[in-house]
Protein backbone atom coordinates (compact mmCIF):
# COMPACT_ATOMS: atom_id res chain seq x y z
CA UNK A 1 0.00 0.00 0.00
CA UNK A 2 1.13 3.48 -0.92
CA UNK A 3 1.92 5.89 1.88
CA UNK A 4 3.44 8.88 1.19
CA UNK A 5 2.91 10.09 -2.54
CA UNK A 6 5.04 13.30 -4.20
CA UNK A 7 3.98 14.69 -7.66
CA UNK A 8 5.71 17.18 -9.42
CA UNK A 9 7.04 18.99 -6.41
CA UNK A 10 8.50 21.65 -7.74
CA UNK A 11 10.03 24.54 -4.32
CA UNK A 12 11.49 27.80 -5.55
CA UNK A 13 13.59 30.36 -3.25
CA UNK A 14 13.39 33.43 -5.57
CA UNK A 15 15.67 32.14 -8.58
CA UNK A 16 16.44 29.03 -6.87
CA UNK A 17 15.24 25.78 -8.27
CA UNK A 18 15.59 23.53 -4.86
CA UNK A 19 13.26 20.73 -6.25
CA UNK A 20 11.67 20.47 -9.46
CA UNK A 21 9.37 18.36 -10.48
CA UNK A 22 10.08 15.31 -8.11
CA UNK A 23 7.48 12.65 -8.03
CA UNK A 24 7.74 9.18 -5.95
CA UNK A 25 5.96 6.81 -3.63
CA UNK A 26 6.54 5.37 -0.31
CA UNK A 27 4.90 2.07 -0.06
CA UNK A 28 4.25 1.23 3.97
CA UNK A 29 6.41 -1.03 5.43
CA UNK A 30 9.54 0.03 2.75
CA UNK A 31 12.89 1.58 4.10
CA UNK A 32 13.39 4.44 1.58
CA UNK A 33 17.13 5.99 1.05
CA UNK A 34 17.22 9.39 -0.20
CA UNK A 35 20.75 10.20 -1.40
CA UNK A 36 22.75 13.06 -3.67
CA UNK A 37 25.47 15.50 -2.96
CA UNK A 38 24.86 18.82 -1.15
CA UNK A 39 22.26 21.17 -2.41
CA UNK A 40 20.68 18.41 -4.04
CA UNK A 41 17.33 19.20 -2.80
CA UNK A 42 16.70 16.15 -0.26
CA UNK A 43 16.08 18.21 3.01
CA UNK A 44 14.02 20.95 1.16
CA UNK A 45 11.90 18.17 0.07
CA UNK A 46 11.29 16.88 3.89
CA UNK A 47 10.63 20.66 5.02
CA UNK A 48 7.70 20.31 2.35
CA UNK A 49 6.44 16.76 3.37
CA UNK A 50 6.80 18.04 6.90
CA UNK A 51 4.76 21.41 6.25
CA UNK A 52 7.65 23.68 7.23
CA UNK A 53 7.54 24.97 3.65
CA UNK A 54 4.85 25.08 1.22
CA UNK A 55 5.47 23.16 -2.24
CA UNK A 56 5.70 25.94 -5.05
CA UNK A 57 3.52 23.42 -7.00
CA UNK A 58 2.82 20.00 -6.82
CA UNK A 59 1.06 17.31 -4.94
CA UNK A 60 2.21 16.16 -1.38
CA UNK A 61 -0.49 12.81 0.02
CA UNK A 62 -0.21 11.21 2.70
CA UNK A 63 -2.33 8.15 2.91
CA UNK A 64 -4.63 9.94 0.21
CA UNK A 65 -4.91 13.00 2.44
CA UNK A 66 -3.18 16.31 0.97
CA UNK A 67 -0.49 17.54 3.23
CA UNK A 68 0.02 21.14 1.21
CA UNK A 69 -1.30 23.78 2.77
CA UNK A 70 -0.92 21.92 6.78
CA UNK A 71 1.14 22.98 9.59
CA UNK A 72 4.07 21.09 11.08
CA UNK A 73 2.15 20.17 14.32
CA UNK A 74 -1.15 19.11 12.11
CA UNK A 75 1.40 17.16 9.62
CA UNK A 76 3.01 14.93 12.83
CA UNK A 77 -0.37 14.24 14.27
CA UNK A 78 -1.39 12.78 11.25
CA UNK A 79 1.28 10.29 11.44
CA UNK A 80 4.41 11.77 10.27
CA UNK A 81 7.55 11.96 12.85
CA UNK A 82 10.41 13.67 11.96
CA UNK A 83 13.95 14.21 13.13
CA UNK A 84 16.28 16.68 11.62
CA UNK A 85 20.18 17.57 9.51
CA UNK A 86 21.13 19.52 12.61
CA UNK A 87 20.04 17.92 15.84
CA UNK A 88 17.55 19.95 18.07
CA UNK A 89 17.16 18.12 21.33
CA UNK A 90 15.15 20.44 24.18
CA UNK A 91 18.65 21.14 25.71
CA UNK A 92 17.56 22.96 28.75
CA UNK A 93 15.34 19.64 29.77
CA UNK A 94 16.23 16.34 30.83
CA UNK A 95 16.37 13.67 27.97
CA UNK A 96 13.41 12.07 29.25
CA UNK A 97 11.67 15.73 29.54
CA UNK A 98 12.06 15.19 25.49
CA UNK A 99 10.40 12.35 24.78
CA UNK A 100 7.53 13.14 27.16
CA UNK A 101 6.70 16.57 25.63
CA UNK A 102 5.97 14.12 22.46
CA UNK A 103 3.84 11.35 24.48
CA UNK A 104 1.32 14.18 25.66
CA UNK A 105 -0.25 14.37 22.46
CA UNK A 106 -1.87 11.04 23.87
CA UNK A 107 -1.75 11.26 27.55
CA UNK A 108 -1.63 14.97 28.75
CA UNK A 109 -1.00 13.31 32.32
CA UNK A 110 2.90 13.89 33.28
CA UNK A 111 2.95 10.65 35.18
CA UNK A 112 1.47 8.27 32.40
CA UNK A 113 3.57 10.24 29.56
CA UNK A 114 6.38 9.52 31.52
CA UNK A 115 6.19 6.23 31.62
CA UNK A 116 5.70 5.82 27.91
CA UNK A 117 8.60 8.12 27.35
CA UNK A 118 10.60 5.50 29.18
CA UNK A 119 9.47 2.80 26.32
CA UNK A 120 10.76 4.80 24.17
CA UNK A 121 14.09 5.41 25.79
CA UNK A 122 14.79 1.73 26.33
CA UNK A 123 14.18 1.13 22.58
CA UNK A 124 16.97 3.98 21.76
CA UNK A 125 18.94 2.56 24.96
CA UNK A 126 19.05 6.23 26.86
CA UNK A 127 17.05 5.10 30.08
CA UNK A 128 19.89 4.92 32.15
CA UNK A 129 20.54 8.55 31.15
CA UNK A 130 16.94 10.02 31.48
CA UNK A 131 17.26 12.29 34.32
CA UNK A 132 20.17 13.84 33.66
CA UNK A 133 20.12 17.20 30.54
CA UNK A 134 19.79 16.25 26.98
CA UNK A 135 22.67 18.77 26.84
CA UNK A 136 25.29 16.34 28.30
CA UNK A 137 24.55 14.05 25.70
CA UNK A 138 27.22 13.58 22.27
CA UNK A 139 25.61 14.38 18.71
CA UNK A 140 25.13 10.49 18.41
CA UNK A 141 23.23 9.83 21.58
CA UNK A 142 21.20 13.02 20.66
CA UNK A 143 20.15 11.72 17.08
CA UNK A 144 18.82 8.76 19.03
CA UNK A 145 16.97 10.92 21.64
CA UNK A 146 15.49 12.58 18.48
CA UNK A 147 14.46 9.49 17.43
CA UNK A 148 12.67 8.55 20.59
CA UNK A 149 11.09 11.70 20.90
CA UNK A 150 10.09 11.38 17.35
CA UNK A 151 8.83 7.53 17.62
CA UNK A 152 6.46 9.23 20.95
CA UNK A 153 4.35 10.64 19.02
CA UNK A 154 3.42 7.40 17.20
CA UNK A 155 4.41 8.06 13.48
CA UNK A 156 3.56 5.68 10.49
CA UNK A 157 6.28 7.20 8.43
CA UNK A 158 9.17 8.76 10.03
CA UNK A 159 11.76 10.75 8.19
CA UNK A 160 15.67 10.59 9.10
CA UNK A 161 17.80 13.84 8.46
CA UNK A 162 21.28 12.52 8.22
CA UNK A 163 21.48 9.64 10.56
CA UNK A 164 24.74 9.27 10.88
CA UNK A 165 26.24 12.67 10.06
CA UNK A 166 28.51 14.02 12.85
CA UNK A 167 28.34 10.35 14.52
CA UNK A 168 31.68 9.05 15.08
CA UNK A 169 32.18 5.55 13.67
CA UNK A 170 31.65 3.32 16.32
CA UNK A 171 28.17 4.62 16.84
CA UNK A 172 27.28 3.99 13.70
CA UNK A 173 26.13 0.37 13.77
CA UNK A 174 24.05 0.79 16.70
CA UNK A 175 22.27 3.54 14.70
CA UNK A 176 21.62 1.23 11.75
CA UNK A 177 20.47 -1.74 14.22
CA UNK A 178 17.91 0.63 15.46
CA UNK A 179 16.49 1.90 12.36
CA UNK A 180 16.38 -1.74 11.34
CA UNK A 181 14.64 -2.11 14.39
CA UNK A 182 12.43 0.33 14.75
CA UNK A 183 10.71 -1.44 11.39
CA UNK A 184 10.23 -4.90 12.85
CA UNK A 185 8.83 -4.12 15.55
CA UNK A 186 7.24 -1.18 15.54
CA UNK A 187 5.87 -1.37 11.87
CA UNK A 188 7.41 1.74 10.86
CA UNK A 189 7.97 3.34 7.23
CA UNK A 190 10.73 5.10 7.22
CA UNK A 191 12.60 7.35 4.70
CA UNK A 192 16.22 8.65 5.15
CA UNK A 193 18.50 11.19 3.99
CA UNK A 194 22.12 9.79 4.22
CA UNK A 195 25.50 10.48 2.96
CA UNK A 196 27.25 7.58 4.04
CA UNK A 197 26.51 5.08 1.03
CA UNK A 198 27.93 1.93 3.30
CA UNK A 199 24.83 2.26 5.68
CA UNK A 200 22.18 3.78 3.03
CA UNK A 201 22.70 0.63 1.18
CA UNK A 202 22.82 -1.99 4.28
CA UNK A 203 19.50 -0.29 5.09
CA UNK A 204 17.04 0.66 2.22
CA UNK A 205 14.64 -1.12 0.23
CA UNK A 206 15.22 1.17 -1.95
CA UNK A 207 16.80 4.31 -2.92
CA UNK A 208 16.08 7.76 -4.68
CA UNK A 209 18.94 9.79 -5.63
CA UNK A 210 18.57 13.58 -6.43
CA UNK A 211 20.69 15.71 -8.15
CA UNK A 212 19.81 19.61 -8.26
CA UNK A 213 16.24 19.18 -7.32
CA UNK A 214 15.49 16.45 -10.02
CA UNK A 215 15.18 12.50 -9.11
CA UNK A 216 17.90 11.09 -11.61
CA UNK A 217 17.19 7.53 -10.24
CA UNK A 218 15.04 5.54 -8.09
CA UNK A 219 15.14 1.44 -7.62
CA UNK A 220 17.16 -1.01 -5.84
CA UNK A 221 20.17 -0.02 -3.93
CA UNK A 222 22.10 -2.37 -6.53
CA UNK A 223 20.67 -0.52 -9.35
CA UNK A 224 21.34 3.36 -8.11
CA UNK A 225 24.54 2.84 -7.31
CA UNK A 226 25.14 1.63 -11.22
CA UNK A 227 23.19 4.32 -13.08
CA UNK A 228 25.59 6.51 -14.80
CA UNK A 229 24.27 9.13 -14.12
CA UNK A 230 24.33 8.74 -10.05
CA UNK A 231 27.82 7.77 -10.50
CA UNK A 232 28.80 11.22 -12.64
CA UNK A 233 26.51 13.56 -9.87
CA UNK A 234 27.27 11.61 -6.67
CA UNK A 235 29.54 8.79 -6.41
CA UNK A 236 32.33 9.64 -8.90
CA UNK A 237 34.25 7.10 -10.84
CA UNK A 238 36.29 5.95 -8.18
CA UNK A 239 33.41 4.72 -6.20
CA UNK A 240 33.49 1.04 -5.60
CA UNK A 241 29.99 -0.92 -5.21
CA UNK A 242 29.94 -1.97 -1.37
CA UNK A 243 28.70 -5.70 -0.80
CA UNK A 244 24.55 -5.38 -0.13
CA UNK A 245 24.32 -8.80 1.52
CA UNK A 246 25.86 -7.45 4.54
CA UNK A 247 23.73 -6.99 8.04
CA UNK A 248 23.21 -3.78 8.43
CA UNK A 249 26.03 -2.42 10.50
CA UNK A 250 28.43 -5.54 10.93
CA UNK A 251 31.18 -3.97 9.45
CA UNK A 252 33.00 -0.82 10.35
CA UNK A 253 32.95 1.73 7.26
CA UNK B 1 13.76 -2.59 31.19
CA UNK B 2 12.48 -4.01 34.58
CA UNK B 3 15.45 -2.30 36.59
CA UNK B 4 14.19 1.51 35.03
CA UNK B 5 10.98 0.49 35.46
CA UNK B 6 11.68 -0.26 38.84
CA UNK B 7 13.58 2.82 39.54
CA UNK B 8 10.96 4.94 38.06
CA UNK B 9 8.21 3.98 40.77
CA UNK B 10 10.68 4.58 43.75
CA UNK B 11 11.22 8.02 42.55
CA UNK B 12 7.98 9.43 43.70
CA UNK B 13 7.78 7.87 47.09
CA UNK B 14 10.54 9.71 48.94
CA UNK B 15 9.55 13.22 48.65
CA UNK B 16 8.24 14.43 51.51
CA UNK B 17 7.61 17.72 53.40
CA UNK B 18 11.16 18.47 53.12
CA UNK B 19 13.10 21.85 53.95
CA UNK B 20 11.37 23.38 50.80
CA UNK B 21 7.89 22.82 52.49
CA UNK B 22 8.71 24.16 55.66
CA UNK B 23 10.16 27.02 54.47
CA UNK B 24 6.82 27.46 52.48
CA UNK B 25 4.69 27.38 55.58
CA UNK B 26 7.00 29.52 57.38
CA UNK B 27 6.69 32.26 54.64
CA UNK B 28 3.07 31.65 54.06
CA UNK B 29 2.26 32.45 57.57
CA UNK B 30 4.33 35.42 57.41
CA UNK B 31 2.59 36.94 54.36
CA UNK B 32 -0.53 36.42 56.32
CA UNK B 33 0.59 37.98 59.64
CA UNK B 34 2.25 41.31 58.34
CA UNK B 35 0.28 43.61 58.23
CA UNK B 36 -1.21 42.57 61.62
CA UNK B 37 2.73 42.68 63.03
CA UNK B 38 3.64 45.81 61.08
CA UNK B 39 0.98 48.93 61.76
CA UNK B 40 2.84 52.01 60.15
CA UNK B 41 1.51 52.63 56.49
CA UNK B 42 4.87 52.89 55.15
CA UNK B 43 5.63 48.97 55.67
CA UNK B 44 2.48 48.17 54.32
CA UNK B 45 2.60 50.09 51.68
CA UNK B 46 6.38 48.54 50.74
CA UNK B 47 4.81 45.29 51.25
CA UNK B 48 1.91 45.78 48.94
CA UNK B 49 4.36 47.03 46.07
CA UNK B 50 5.90 44.10 46.76
CA UNK B 51 3.08 41.36 46.08
CA UNK B 52 2.38 43.89 43.28
CA UNK B 53 5.21 43.70 41.23
CA UNK B 54 5.96 40.11 42.32
CA UNK B 55 2.74 39.14 40.69
CA UNK B 56 3.64 41.13 37.42
CA UNK B 57 6.95 39.35 37.16
CA UNK B 58 5.30 36.38 37.67
CA UNK B 59 3.25 36.87 35.03
CA UNK B 60 5.57 38.10 33.04
CA UNK B 61 8.11 35.22 33.62
CA UNK B 62 4.96 32.70 32.18
CA UNK B 63 5.76 34.15 28.68
CA UNK B 64 8.93 34.94 28.80
CA UNK B 65 10.70 32.78 31.76
CA UNK B 66 8.55 29.42 30.86
CA UNK B 67 7.39 30.15 26.98
CA UNK B 68 10.64 32.34 25.84
CA UNK B 69 9.04 35.19 24.37
CA UNK B 70 10.48 38.27 26.19
CA UNK B 71 8.03 40.75 26.01
CA UNK B 72 9.32 44.62 26.75
CA UNK B 73 6.27 45.83 26.28
CA UNK B 74 4.18 44.36 29.31
CA UNK B 75 3.10 48.05 30.87
CA UNK B 76 0.61 48.04 28.33
CA UNK B 77 -1.37 45.26 29.86
CA UNK B 78 -0.67 46.96 33.06
CA UNK B 79 -2.16 50.57 31.51
CA UNK B 80 -4.88 48.61 29.92
CA UNK B 81 -6.43 47.20 33.20
CA UNK B 82 -5.90 50.36 35.26
CA UNK B 83 -7.33 52.19 32.42
CA UNK B 84 -10.63 50.23 31.76
CA UNK B 85 -11.72 50.15 34.93
CA UNK B 86 -11.06 53.69 35.66
CA UNK B 87 -12.51 55.15 32.71
CA UNK B 88 -15.44 52.44 33.20
CA UNK B 89 -16.27 54.07 36.79
CA UNK B 90 -15.45 57.25 35.90
CA UNK B 91 -17.83 57.77 33.15
CA UNK B 92 -20.71 54.99 33.89
CA UNK B 93 -20.39 54.43 37.15
CA UNK B 94 -19.54 50.64 37.08
CA UNK B 95 -18.17 48.76 39.99
CA UNK B 96 -14.60 48.25 40.02
CA UNK B 97 -14.34 44.65 40.45
CA UNK B 98 -16.73 44.18 37.43
CA UNK B 99 -14.11 47.06 35.63
CA UNK B 100 -11.35 44.51 36.65
CA UNK B 101 -12.88 41.64 34.80
CA UNK B 102 -13.57 44.25 32.04
CA UNK B 103 -9.79 45.15 32.34
CA UNK B 104 -8.55 41.53 32.41
CA UNK B 105 -11.26 40.94 28.99
CA UNK B 106 -9.75 43.84 27.16
CA UNK B 107 -6.28 42.97 28.02
CA UNK B 108 -6.43 39.59 26.99
CA UNK B 109 -8.09 40.82 23.56
CA UNK B 110 -5.48 43.45 23.22
CA UNK B 111 -2.73 40.08 23.99
CA UNK B 112 -3.86 38.13 20.93
CA UNK B 113 -4.37 41.50 18.61
CA UNK B 114 -0.27 42.11 19.66
CA UNK B 115 0.94 38.32 19.59
CA UNK B 116 -0.98 37.32 16.34
CA UNK B 117 1.84 39.44 14.28
CA UNK B 118 4.32 40.00 16.90
CA UNK B 119 4.74 35.94 17.42
CA UNK B 120 6.17 35.46 13.99
CA UNK B 121 9.55 37.24 14.75
CA UNK B 122 11.67 35.44 17.21
CA UNK B 123 14.11 36.67 19.60
CA UNK B 124 14.97 39.79 19.94
CA UNK B 125 12.45 41.39 17.01
CA UNK B 126 9.96 39.93 19.16
CA UNK B 127 11.00 41.47 22.09
CA UNK B 128 11.60 44.78 19.84
CA UNK B 129 8.34 44.82 18.59
CA UNK B 130 6.68 44.68 22.20
CA UNK B 131 8.67 48.17 23.36
CA UNK B 132 7.70 49.55 19.98
CA UNK B 133 3.98 48.31 20.92
CA UNK B 134 4.08 49.74 24.69
CA UNK B 135 5.11 53.07 23.23
CA UNK B 136 2.62 53.37 20.40
CA UNK B 137 0.08 52.81 23.19
CA UNK B 138 1.79 55.11 25.58
CA UNK B 139 1.37 57.87 23.28
CA UNK B 140 -2.53 56.80 22.26
CA UNK B 141 -3.08 57.29 26.18
CA UNK B 142 -1.64 60.90 26.54
CA UNK B 143 -3.56 62.11 23.40
CA UNK B 144 -6.76 60.33 24.33
CA UNK B 145 -9.06 62.92 26.20
CA UNK B 146 -11.60 60.79 26.76
CA UNK B 147 -9.35 58.55 29.49
CA UNK B 148 -8.13 62.14 30.89
CA UNK B 149 -4.87 62.46 28.33
CA UNK B 150 -1.91 62.91 30.06
CA UNK B 151 -3.30 64.75 33.35
CA UNK B 152 -4.91 61.38 34.15
CA UNK B 153 -7.59 60.16 35.78
CA UNK B 154 -8.37 61.20 39.68
CA UNK B 155 -10.81 58.68 40.84
CA UNK B 156 -14.02 59.54 43.24
CA UNK B 157 -13.07 59.03 46.75
CA UNK B 158 -15.81 56.74 47.99
CA UNK B 159 -17.34 55.67 51.42
CA UNK B 160 -14.67 52.27 52.38
CA UNK B 161 -16.24 49.09 51.08
CA UNK B 162 -15.07 46.18 50.02
CA UNK B 163 -17.75 46.34 47.24
CA UNK B 164 -16.58 49.61 46.20
CA UNK B 165 -13.10 48.67 46.30
CA UNK B 166 -11.94 51.53 48.30
CA UNK B 167 -10.35 51.69 51.92
CA UNK B 168 -8.74 55.67 52.47
CA UNK B 169 -8.74 54.39 56.00
CA UNK B 170 -6.27 51.63 56.31
CA UNK B 171 -3.78 49.82 54.26
CA UNK B 172 -4.63 46.05 55.92
CA UNK B 173 -7.42 45.76 53.27
CA UNK B 174 -5.41 46.50 49.50
CA UNK B 175 -2.95 44.19 51.44
CA UNK B 176 -4.53 40.72 51.63
CA UNK B 177 -6.27 41.59 47.93
CA UNK B 178 -3.18 41.80 46.32
CA UNK B 179 -1.71 38.61 48.26
CA UNK B 180 -4.69 36.91 47.29
CA UNK B 181 -3.95 38.22 43.46
CA UNK B 182 -0.07 36.98 43.88
CA UNK B 183 -1.41 33.75 45.13
CA UNK B 184 -3.68 33.59 42.33
CA UNK B 185 -1.14 34.05 40.02
CA UNK B 186 1.57 32.07 41.91
CA UNK B 187 -0.88 29.09 42.05
CA UNK B 188 -1.80 29.37 38.34
CA UNK B 189 1.76 28.91 37.48
CA UNK B 190 2.42 26.14 39.87
CA UNK B 191 -0.34 24.33 38.08
CA UNK B 192 1.05 25.59 34.51
CA UNK B 193 4.71 24.34 35.59
CA UNK B 194 3.56 20.26 36.35
CA UNK B 195 0.89 19.88 33.68
CA UNK B 196 1.11 19.44 29.64
CA UNK B 197 1.11 22.97 28.93
CA UNK B 198 4.07 24.01 31.11
CA UNK B 199 5.94 21.39 29.19
CA UNK B 200 4.67 22.33 25.94
CA UNK B 201 5.70 26.16 26.99
CA UNK B 202 9.03 24.93 27.72
CA UNK B 203 9.24 23.05 24.77
CA UNK B 204 8.47 25.70 22.45
CA UNK B 205 11.04 28.14 24.11
CA UNK B 206 14.23 25.55 23.75
CA UNK B 207 13.40 25.21 20.35
CA UNK B 208 10.12 26.12 18.57
CA UNK B 209 10.83 24.04 15.26
CA UNK B 210 11.30 21.29 17.15
CA UNK B 211 8.19 21.40 18.90
CA UNK B 212 5.92 21.71 16.38
CA UNK B 213 7.54 18.59 14.93
CA UNK B 214 5.93 16.73 17.41
CA UNK B 215 2.16 17.74 17.10
CA UNK B 216 2.32 21.68 19.25
CA UNK B 217 0.42 24.08 17.74
CA UNK B 218 2.95 26.42 18.80
CA UNK B 219 1.25 29.77 17.65
CA UNK B 220 -1.89 28.53 19.85
CA UNK B 221 0.60 27.86 22.71
CA UNK B 222 1.98 31.22 22.67
CA UNK B 223 -1.27 32.65 22.30
CA UNK B 224 -2.53 31.12 25.32
CA UNK B 225 0.72 32.64 27.46
CA UNK B 226 0.33 35.53 26.63
CA UNK B 227 -3.50 35.67 27.13
CA UNK B 228 -2.63 34.33 30.63
CA UNK B 229 0.30 36.71 31.32
CA UNK B 230 -1.65 39.90 30.09
CA UNK B 231 -4.61 38.70 32.32
CA UNK B 232 -3.15 39.00 35.37
CA UNK B 233 -1.12 42.45 34.74
CA UNK B 234 -4.09 43.82 33.97
CA UNK B 235 -5.48 42.45 37.53
CA UNK B 236 -2.79 44.22 38.88
CA UNK B 237 -3.38 47.68 36.69
CA UNK B 238 -7.34 47.65 38.44
CA UNK B 239 -5.63 46.83 41.90
CA UNK B 240 -2.79 49.74 41.52
CA UNK B 241 -5.68 52.27 40.09
CA UNK B 242 -8.13 51.60 42.94
CA UNK B 243 -5.47 51.74 45.31
CA UNK B 244 -3.62 54.99 44.03
CA UNK B 245 -6.92 56.15 43.02
CA UNK B 246 -4.84 58.58 40.25
CA UNK B 247 -3.36 56.94 37.27
CA UNK B 248 -1.97 59.10 33.77
CA UNK B 249 -0.17 57.31 31.39
CA UNK B 250 3.46 57.88 32.32
CA UNK B 251 2.80 55.99 36.08
CA UNK B 252 0.98 52.83 34.37
CA UNK B 253 2.34 52.76 30.42
CA UNK B 254 5.45 53.68 30.66
CA UNK B 255 8.77 51.58 29.53
CA UNK B 256 10.86 51.78 32.33
CA UNK B 257 8.12 49.68 34.19
CA UNK B 258 8.18 46.78 31.70
CA UNK B 259 11.86 46.37 31.87
CA UNK B 260 11.75 46.68 35.86
CA UNK B 261 9.48 43.74 35.78
CA UNK B 262 11.26 42.08 33.23
CA UNK B 263 14.49 42.79 35.31
CA UNK B 264 12.88 41.43 38.45
CA UNK B 265 12.26 38.51 36.99
CA UNK B 266 15.92 38.15 35.49
CA UNK B 267 17.83 38.64 38.92
CA UNK B 268 14.90 36.05 40.65
CA UNK B 269 15.51 33.48 37.91
CA UNK B 270 13.37 33.05 34.82
CA UNK B 271 12.01 30.25 34.11
CA UNK B 272 11.46 28.85 37.90
CA UNK B 273 8.26 29.53 40.15
CA UNK B 274 10.02 31.11 42.95
CA UNK B 275 12.67 33.03 40.91
CA UNK B 276 9.94 36.92 40.39
CA UNK B 277 8.72 36.49 44.14
CA UNK B 278 12.56 36.20 45.51
CA UNK B 279 13.80 38.44 42.57
CA UNK B 280 11.02 41.76 43.43
CA UNK B 281 11.71 40.76 47.31
CA UNK B 282 15.04 41.50 47.03
CA UNK B 283 14.96 44.30 44.54
CA UNK B 284 12.11 46.71 45.39
CA UNK B 285 13.47 47.38 49.48
CA UNK B 286 17.12 47.42 47.90
CA UNK B 287 15.84 50.37 45.53
CA UNK B 288 13.40 51.74 48.66
CA UNK B 289 16.50 52.25 50.86
CA UNK B 290 18.71 53.57 48.23
CA UNK B 291 16.20 56.32 48.04
CA UNK B 292 16.30 56.73 51.36
CA UNK B 293 20.19 56.79 51.71
CA UNK B 294 20.61 59.09 48.90
CA UNK B 295 17.24 61.02 49.15
CA UNK B 296 16.74 63.92 46.10
CA UNK B 297 20.47 64.03 45.43
CA UNK B 298 21.14 60.30 45.07
CA UNK B 299 18.40 60.25 42.40
CA UNK B 300 18.75 57.18 39.76
CA UNK B 301 21.28 55.47 42.47
CA UNK B 302 18.70 52.45 42.60
CA UNK B 303 19.29 52.31 38.84
CA UNK B 304 22.78 52.18 39.04
CA UNK B 305 22.17 49.34 41.31
CA UNK B 306 19.81 47.81 39.46
CA UNK B 307 21.95 47.79 36.42
CA UNK B 308 25.17 46.30 37.94
CA UNK B 309 23.03 43.82 39.60
CA UNK B 310 21.70 42.76 36.12
CA UNK B 311 24.81 43.02 34.18
CA UNK B 312 25.78 40.45 37.32
CA UNK B 313 23.57 38.09 36.68
CA UNK B 314 23.59 38.08 33.21
CA UNK B 315 27.62 37.28 33.35
CA UNK B 316 27.80 35.34 36.26
CA UNK B 317 24.52 33.65 36.96
CA UNK B 318 21.95 33.41 34.12
CA UNK B 319 20.04 31.38 35.98
CA UNK B 320 19.31 34.20 38.41
CA UNK B 321 19.31 33.79 42.56
CA UNK B 322 17.05 30.75 42.06
CA UNK B 323 19.50 28.87 40.23
CA UNK B 324 22.74 30.21 42.81
CA UNK B 325 20.38 28.53 45.50
CA UNK B 326 19.74 25.29 43.76
CA UNK B 327 23.60 25.11 42.66
CA UNK B 328 24.19 25.13 46.46
CA UNK B 329 22.01 22.83 47.83
CA UNK B 330 23.35 20.67 44.95
CA UNK B 331 26.59 20.30 46.64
Amino acid sequence: MVLLTLNGVTKRFGGLLANNNVSFEVDEGEILGLIGPNGAGKSTLFEQINGFYPPTAGRIEFRGQSLVGLRPDQVNRLGIGRTFQKVKPFLGMTVIENVMVAAMQYDPDPAKARRDALTFLEIVELADQRDTSARSLSIGGRKRLEMARAMATKPRLLLLDEVTGGVDQRTIPTLLQLISRLRKEQGLTLVVIEHNMRVIMSISDRIVALHLGEVIANGTPAEVVRSPKVIEAYLGDSFVVPETNRAPGSGRA
Amino acid sequence: MATAAAAEQGMGARRGLGLGGIVFIVLVAAALAFPVVFRLPYHRDLAIRILLYATMAQAWNILAGYCGQVSLGHAVFFGTGAYTASALQMHWGVNPWIGLIAGVAVAVALSQGIGRPCFRLRGHYFAIATIAIGEIIHTLAINWDFIGGARGLTLPIKQDSLLAFQFSGSKFIYYYIVLALMAGCFLVTWHIERSRIGYYLRAIREDADAAQSVGIPVAKYKLIAIAISAAFVAMGGTFYAQYTLYLDPDSVFPLSLSILVCLLAVVGGVGTLWGPLVGTALMIPLSEWTRIQFGGTGSGVDLIIYGGLLTTVAVFQPTGFVGLVRRWRRR
